[in-house]
């Protein structure tokens, strides 16, 4: 894996207003780059913020503040429209729920179609249908499912519709927005497994959102851990299991179920209390150990750093 | 349960099909399609649509049928019951051209006068029957039949009789079904345009937009709608341009709130938001995802916008607001006919019939189109 980043999110931040004087910070504060071919895994609970990290990043919501670069190029700044489609070939999105993400009046082919109807990527509908026909190959789907509709689908191949849709306009970074949540547990490895061929075979980058840490460890090279709009950990997918430092990350391993009823017998839970932390001054994000960054105050750096070495 | 054990020579791994698990045996249908099999297993609504095929054709043809126009006048044949062949002769249908009136006295002979003077006294074309003898406190009832036709001399038919000016009820009771149901289409398409351009700007572009619009139209439902439509009347020349324009005035913002909360729902949706991703501009948006999950409640709202329109205006015209005499519609039919209600019912009851059906037909049709396109009915 090289270690040429592909996207560089620094300072991100994306506030909604909620009323006159209230605002969320549903992301506060993001840094982290994402190295060419490789899967970031985004995780964290509910409403912390990872998929408006991912809606921010593909310019489906305008950035309060900060910037993304996406190969160098300033992804929120002004473009022109040959640059913003440029911009929307190279960074794709898969979708949650597999019920809500296909247009129910449209046919798969025309579902699939759609980037290449937008970005005039085919001249004929000889042509169209022949490269409709090879995603759905690739996305192990008959060619018959073209002339269907999406409610004939299953959850799984509905997904699948969709990751063929993401890839219709070759894509070089997908961003997946919680892509197996919706779907029952069987299927998510067909999905999981089908993604990580795909990714072999046409050396895509992710950016993998998920709450599923089994899931997420098994498809991810590195994982950043949310909580609250802001990164509390980053680190390689094995280094977080092994070593997690910070306080959530720890409570979010230790609920991870496991089919073994000894293990479960004497699973122990800790419980995050984010009144535990040194509040002495505002935590930054800080490399503790080689790659492996944690949000934390100067005290605790020095604790984690400790902590690391006994390991 | 421990002793037992399942021996594993038992569990015989099921072969497996590649391919075969992909596969659907369902017919492809498209939305349309689906929902139209679903609206032909529903017996009402297809009822609703013969009788509604029926009465259009009624509305185009029927004005035709006979030799008489809808505006000539002849005080000569006024007032002529509905007499039509063959059915003429069952009695109960009460369309043998004839008219009865019952009349009552302290003796049969006075009651049999009474009847005798309520047509005139002639005679030759009026038979009497005594219903009852006079017994204690009891009155003698004397019904008398005139056989109007025969009366007058008149040999042709007048199938629904006429009415006080003797203008053919036949041919203008089409001629008033064909203007309510081109007045209540065209609103009703007027209405759609307006609500849904209205409803889908403010449900699209959101925020002070929405609010703006939706302030506007909270004003105009403010007004009774009543109000609006006899002030816009006085300020126009009576007349079908008007009352269409009062029609519509506010008939829009129903649709138009339906619309908004759609595309207000449908705009979040993910299939909105990967077309975006996509590099689609708004006008695709809209065209091809948002229009397309709306029509099916725009042609729902549409079908039964009409039947309330054809009623509001029989309601106008009813009370004096509508169309000026002497064009036929189904309100000024009924409000004509209302005049001699008890003497001559035939002249409201046919145009009330009618429109009757017409509403009725309309509303069963749309509860049918509601249940068709209602994607948890399908099967």
């Amino acid at each position: 894996m090289s270690q040429e980043s592909l996207l560089e999110i620094s300072n991100l931040k994306q506030h909604f207003k909620t009323g006159r004087h209230s605002v969320i910070k549903a992301v506060d504060g993001l840094n982290f780059n994402i190295y060419k071919g490789e899967t970031f895994g985004l995780v964290g609970e509910s409403g912390c913020g990872k998929s408006t990290t991912g809606r921010t990043i593909i310019r489906l919501y305008d950035a309060t503040e900060g910037e993304v670069y996406f190969n160098g190029e300033n992804v929120h700044g002004k473009k022109d429209k040959s640059e913003l489609k440029k911009f929307n070939r190279e960074m794709q999105m898969i979708f949650q729920d597999p019920y809500a993400s296909l247009n129910p009046r449209m046919k798969v082919e025309d579902i699939i179609a759609e980037g290449m109807d937008i970005h005039g990527l085919v001249e004929n509908d000889k042509q169209r249908k022949e490269k409709v026909h090879d995603l759905l190959e690739t996305v192990g789907l008959d060619q018959e499912h073209a002339n269907r509709y999406p409610h004939e689908f299953s959850g799984g191949q509905r997904q699948r519709i969709g990751i063929a849709r993401a890839l219709a306009v070759d894509p070089s970074f997908i961003i997946a927005d919680e892509p197996i949540s919706a779907l029952d547990v069987s299927i998510q490895a067909q999905v999981v497994n089908l993604m990580k061929q795909l990714q072999r075979d046409k050396e895509l980058t992710y950016l993998f959102i998920a709450h599923d840490l089994s899931m997420v460890k098994y498809i991810s090279d590195r994982i950043g851990v949310m909580y609250f709009g802001k990164m509390v950990e980053l680190a390689d997918a094995d280094e977080l299991y092994k070593n997690a430092l910070h306080p959530y990350t720890k409570s979010l391993l230790s609920a991870i179920p496991l089919p073994d009823p000894d293990y479960e017998r004497s699973r122990v839970r800790f419980n995050y209390d984010p009144s535990d932390h040194d509040t002495s001054e505002e935590p930054e994000f800080r490399e503790v150990g080689p790659d492996h960054w944690v949000l934390c105050t100067t005290n605790e750096f020095e604790h984690y750093k400790k902590q690391l070495a006994t390991v | 349960m421990d002793n037992h054990k399942p021996s594993k020579d038992l569990f015989v791994p099921v072969e497996k099909q590649e391919g075969e698990a992909e596969k659907l045996s369902r017919p492809s249908l498209s939305f349309w399609q689906d929902s139209f099999v679903r609206l032909r297993k529903n017996v009402g609504a297809m009822i609703g649509l013969v009788v509604l095929i029926l009465l259009a054709f009624m509305a185009i043809f029927g004005p035709y049928m006979n030799q008489y126009d809808a505006y000539e006048q002849d005080l000569q044949r006024a007032k002529m019951p509905p007499k039509i062949p063959v059915l003429e002769n069952i009695s109960w249908l009460g369309v043998d051209g004839t008219l009865s009136s019952i009349k009552e006295a302290e003796t049969v002979e006075a009651a049999r006068e009474k009847a005798l003077a309520r047509f005139g006294g002639d005679e030759e074309t009026i038979t009497t029957n005594v219903l009852t003898e006079p017994s204690g406190d009891q009155l003698a009832r004397v019904e008398g039949i005139q056989d109007v036709y025969a009366a007058k001399e008149i040999e042709t038919n007048f199938w629904f009789g006429t009415d006080s000016l003797g203008r053919d009820l036949w041919t203008r009771a089409w001629e008033g079904t064909r203007i309510s149901l081109f007045i209540a289409l065209l609103a009703a398409l007027i209405d759609m345009v307006i609500g849904v351009a209205y409803g889908g700007i403010s449900g699209y572009y959101g925020g002070r937009v929405d609010n703006i619009l939706q302030r506007i139209i909270e004003i105009l439902v403010g007004i009774p709608n009543l109000v609006v439509v006899i002030l816009m009347i006085l300020i126009l020349e009576p007349g079908i341009t008007s009352i269409i324009i009062a029609l519509t005035i506010t008939g829009w913002i129903s649709m138009a709130r339906i619309v908004r909360g759609q595309v207000l729902k449908l705009k979040n949706m993910e299939f909105v938001l990967a077309s975006k991703t996509l590099g689609a501009p708004d006008n695709r948006v809209l065209r091809k995802h948002l229009v397309p999950n709306v029509t099916g409640l725009i042609v729902i709202n549409t079908m039964f916008t009409i039947p309330a329109a054809i009623f509001l205006e029989a309601f106008l015209s009813f009370i004096g607001l509508g169309l000026p005499t002497p064009i036929a519609s189904l309100g000024t039919l009924i409000n004509d006919g209302f005049d001699s209600l008890q003497i001559y019912p035939y002249i409201m009851i046919f145009p009330a019939l009618i429109i009757s059906l017409i509403m009725i037909a309309f509303n069963i049709l749309a509860d049918g189109l509601r249940d068709a396109f209602d994607p948890k009915m399908r099967e």
